[in-house]
């Protein structure tokens, strides 16, 4: 009696200890609209039956959730607003300041769950590691979107780019003209980076940009940690994390980021410049996506409409970013002129790192940025 | 043998310096959740509002103040029977229980939270989802404070006296644990409870690493864009935290200074 | 679960402990051992000695630098003037408020951490810390720098402001257990009050006091939350070195790295604790 109990209780915590130790099933949804459309493999708006379908299918949903968009960061705090104005669905925003690893983190450990991210909005090399996690799909305004810009399939799609600059507070340092300026004297405890570049995309790209105005390239990104190096030596160097409060305190007045998080910045402070330093064009384009297992996919789907809409790109170029219709637009004249023309000049042939010199140039991060900062 | 004049004054100016060290940042932080920044500098209560007007911040509040309800019923419901239990029939099982509920110490939460992923896509398959599922990791984190007031207080009553004297009554286990024993740990109880919802309401790893709205996580993404009002909001906690743990000290004492001290 | 079939072994009185055991099993155990098998295994799951390769890398070997360094010195620093004050508060009279209060102070502070503490810290010496403020305008002298307070020195600071008070409430009953008779006896045998502490009091202490250091340093090694809210900028010790390999989005699959530094931590935190109840033996011993 006692054998069979004891055997009994410990087959229970063997089963209990198996199923544990492997992940949940996945929870099958129904994801079939009204009109009778799988929303969750539509991949155009035709599919649903057209734009008013489309409409129709999201706000039946009613709900979107989007991740790791900080509201000063290429408007997105507007664009959101917008759409929850202009549909009936509301948006919930999860981790604003997460980063593109932590989207897919999160996608995955929310799988199935009424809390997953609908949407992206990924850094280069974190997108293109995981395409099997997006689900196709292709705007109205497809046929807008370079081509370089695009998977054929529509499985991901650039929303916006920039370059990487130099912001700073001009009235508290002299302007700056190229990535040498910020060895002098007068900008001890002033630079910033914006987060670590072993770890977000943004700071990655501006360690490269220092490393090729220092004679290295996209595939070798060393002379950028030695001046980093140097630059903490010198003292100059702020291991603060740069938003808009830091800036607007006046802790950060140089930060080294995209330009169309500068110009967010400009929106509090007067002062505020941007530059590109014409000696090391560094450009990047963010990628758009929907997850394949997104709990609300109609309302993603309309979510990409709207982003790509004139509206929503006009809205990101209010954030100072560039969006990828921008060309297109400015023929049409759809575009937000007066932004567009404002936009901070940029002359040279910008670099775009490949994913492999990406991942290169990572590793040799790992192994030395700790060390070049401390 | 009473301290010399000398002595006293020594001891007053350390004092002095370290109460100086604890309580400066305290008010600096007061200090920096009422200022009005740039062109006219002034005080302002604004920013300890937005803790009642603003959503988010509300919502993570309400999800914070359940989860320390839930962790203290459920860490009581699991860890009282028990250790009841342990005490009255299966005493060989006490080092084993004793070392299971201690262990959380020696394995940090950070390690916890890297491990549990795979649990945690069972709990919401199972449970639905919402941040009230962190009871279960919480639970674990409070395991060995809970543990020690629990112990004490269980050390200072004959509890199998007590238990006879109930079954030969008549009562069941069930009475037995509600109705005798609970109500003679009374002050273990509370001061589990009490360090329970202490560590609840400041616990930011698992809630961060898991993706759930808690205080400490809306806090942090709020100092980001406001970073007063994200001082306001902490301020605030921390003052309701050291209500709860000030209570737990003067339970403690009490109980003639048992457990939860060491 | 102990006693198999085999041994004779009354199961039946053990099964009301199922519920607890089972909770513990799933929500600590399996956890933990995900973590330890993790880090033998590569992003397919085969085995692999691979993840603990990168524990002798140059980013990984930094970190643990950092942590023990931040460990050490917050044990160092917490337990010295932590004695120091719990000295103090039991050299006061039993009934007095004060003694009291401090006590009380000294449980809800080290309590305190994680985001709170961070932001109390970045609100006094930050960079427009209340105190830095007022030591520029008093002195004219920097005290922010270029951003200590956000690497491994602030660190220091920071977490000694829990260390100190876990000193004290950890220490101040191994004062209290000195008792008053020994000294006199001392006193009387024509003992100078200098030779009962350096003969008497300061050997009973040290087993007690070793044991707090190495308190301090598991607490402080474990830490992560305020660590994560003050530091962005480079990994300088272990647990932000495992955030980075679960969140960057530089450095990709690197999750089973990040379960070999977690093992890491429990490998260096146990021995730290088997070394704490060891010494812990040795005191209980006299303080009854």
């Amino acid at each position: 009696m006692n054998t069979r109990k004891a055997l009994a209780s410990l087959t229970a915590m063997a089963t209990l200890f198996a199923m544990a130790a492997c992940a949940a099933p996945d929870k099958e949804t129904d994801t079939t609209t009204e009109s009778g459309v799988d929303a969750a493999t539509a991949t155009s708006a035709a599919d649903f039956g057209g734009m008013d379908a489309l409409v129709k299918a999201a706000e039946a949903e009613g709900k979107l959730n989007v991740i790791a968009l900080p509201p000063d960061w290429a408007n997105y705090g507007e664009v959101i607003s917008s759409f929850e104005a202009k549909y009936d669905i509301d948006i919930s925003s999860d981790q604003p300041t997460a980063a593109s690893q932590e989207e897919i983190n999160a996608a995955n450990d929310l799988k199935g769950t009424e809390r997953a991210p609908d949407v992206f909005d990924l850094g280069q090399s974190v997108a293109l590691a995981n395409t099997d996690l997006f689900a196709p799909y292709q705007v109205e305004t497809w046929s807008d979107i370079p081509d370089e810009f695009k998977d054929a399939d529509g499985t991901w799609v650039n929303d916006y780019g920039g370059y990487m600059s130099i912001g700073y507070d001009s009235a508290v340092v002299p302007d700056v003209t190229s990535v040498a300026d910020l060895l002098k004297p007068e900008f001890k405890g002033k630079v910033a980076l914006n987060g670590d570049p072993t770890q977000a995309g943004a700071a990655f790209s501006g360690v490269m940009m220092v490393a090729i105005a220092n004679g290295g390239s996209a595939d070798d990104i060393a002379p950028g940690v030695d001046f980093f190096t140097d630059l903490k030596k010198a003292g100059n160097f702020l291991t603060v994390d740069p938003d808009s409060t830091t800036i607007e305190q006046g802790t950060t007045p140089v930060v080294i980021d995209w330009d169309y998080l500068g110009a967010a910045a400009a929106a509090n402070v007067d002062t505020w410049k941007t530059v590109v330093p014409e000696e090391a064009v560094v450009a990047g384009y963010y990628y758009q996506a929907i997850n394949a297992d997104a709990p609300h996919p109609a309302a993603a789907r309309l979510w990409q409409e709207f982003l790509y809409s004139d509206e929503g790109q006009n809205l990101w170029l209010k954030g100072g970013a560039r969006p990828i219709r921008g060309d297109a637009m400015a023929e049409a004249g759809t575009i937000d002129a007066d932004r567009w023309g404002a936009l901070p000049e940029v002359s040279g042939e910008p670099v775009v790192p490949s994913d492999e010199q990406t991942v290169t140039a990572g590793e040799y991060l790992a192994a030395n940025w700790s060390k070049a900062i401390r | 043998m009473r301290p010399s004049t000398s002595f006293r004054i020594f001891r007053a100016v350390l004092l002095l310096a370290f109460a100086a060290y604890f309580f400066v940042p305290l008010l600096a932080m007061f200090d920096f959740s009422t200022q009005v920044r740039g062109s006219a500098p002034g005080r302002t209560w604004d920013n300890w509002q937005l803790m009642f007007t603003d959503e988010d911040l509300r919502s993570s509040i309400v999800a914070s103040l359940l989860l320390a309800l839930f962790t203290v019923v459920l860490m009581v419901a699991l860890l009282v029977p028990t250790m009841v239990w342990v005490r009255l029939r299966v005493p060989r099982m006490r080092k084993v229980i004793e070392f299971l509920c201690l262990l959380p110490l020696t394995i940090p939460a950070l390690v916890i939270v890297v491990g549990i992923t795979n649990v945690y896509s069972w709990v919401t398959y199972v449970l639905g989802d919402s941040p009230l599922v962190l009871t279960f990791a919480y639970v674990v984190l409070v395991l060995p404070y809970s543990y020690r007031a629990i112990d004490a207080a269980l050390s200072a009553i004959d509890v199998a006296t007590l238990s006879e004297a109930a079954r030969s009554l008549g009562a069941g286990w069930f009475t037995v644990i509600v109705r005798i024993v609970l109500p003679n740990i009374t002050g273990g109880v509370l001061g589990a409870a009490f360090i329970s919802v202490a560590l609840v309401l400041g616990e930011y790893v698992f809630a961060s690493l898991l993706h759930f709205d808690t205080l400490p996580v809306a806090m942090a993404a709020l100092y980001k864009s406001n970073g007063p009002a994200a001082m306001a909001a902490a301020l605030a906690s921390m003052i309701l935290v050291a209500l709860f743990l000030v209570g737990l000290t003067f339970l403690s004492r009490d109980r003639h200074k048992q457990g939860a001290s060491t | 679960m102990r006693g198999g079939p085999g041994r004779r072994f009354a199961v039946g009185p053990a099964l009301p402990l199922l519920p607890f055991l089972g909770f513990v099993l799933v929500f600590l155990v399996v956890p933990t051992l995900t973590v330890v098998m993790g880090a033998f295994q590569d992003e397919d799951g085969r085995l692999t000695l691979g993840n603990l390769d990168a524990l002798t890398g140059d980013a990984a070997l930094t970190a643990l630098r950092g942590s023990l360094v931040l460990s050490a010195s917050t044990a160092l620093i917490g337990a010295v003037l932590g004695a120091l004050l719990a000295y103090l508060i039991v050299s006061m009279s039993p009934h007095s408020l004060l003694r009291r209060a401090t006590l009380a102070v000294s449980g809800v502070l080290a309590q305190f951490g994680g985001v709170v503490l961070a932001f109390a810290w970045i609100a006094t010496i930050g960079p427009v810390g209340v105190v830095t403020n007022a030591v520029l305008e008093l002195f004219g002298a920097d005290l922010y720098g270029s951003g200590w307070l956000f690497g491994l020195p602030g660190l220091i600071v920071v977490y000694s402001y829990f260390q100190i008070p876990l000193m004290v409430i950890v220490f101040a009953p191994a004062f209290e257990g000195l008792r008053p008779q020994w000294r006199e006896a001392a006193v009387n045998l024509g003992a100078s009050t200098w030779d009962y502490w350096r003969h008497v009091a300061l050997p009973l202490l040290t087993p007690a006091f070793l044991g707090a250091v190495l308190l301090l340093f598991a607490n402080a090694f474990a830490a992560y939350a305020t660590a994560a809210v003050l530091v962005s900028q480079g990994q300088p010790i272990v647990p932000l070195l495992i955030r980075q390999a679960i969140t960057s989005e530089v450095l990709l699959g690197q999750a089973n790295v990040g379960f070999a530094l977690a093992l890491e931590m429990i490998v260096v935190v146990t021995l730290v604790m088997v070394a704490y109840n060891l010494l812990l033996r040795r005191t209980s011993r006299w303080m009854r």
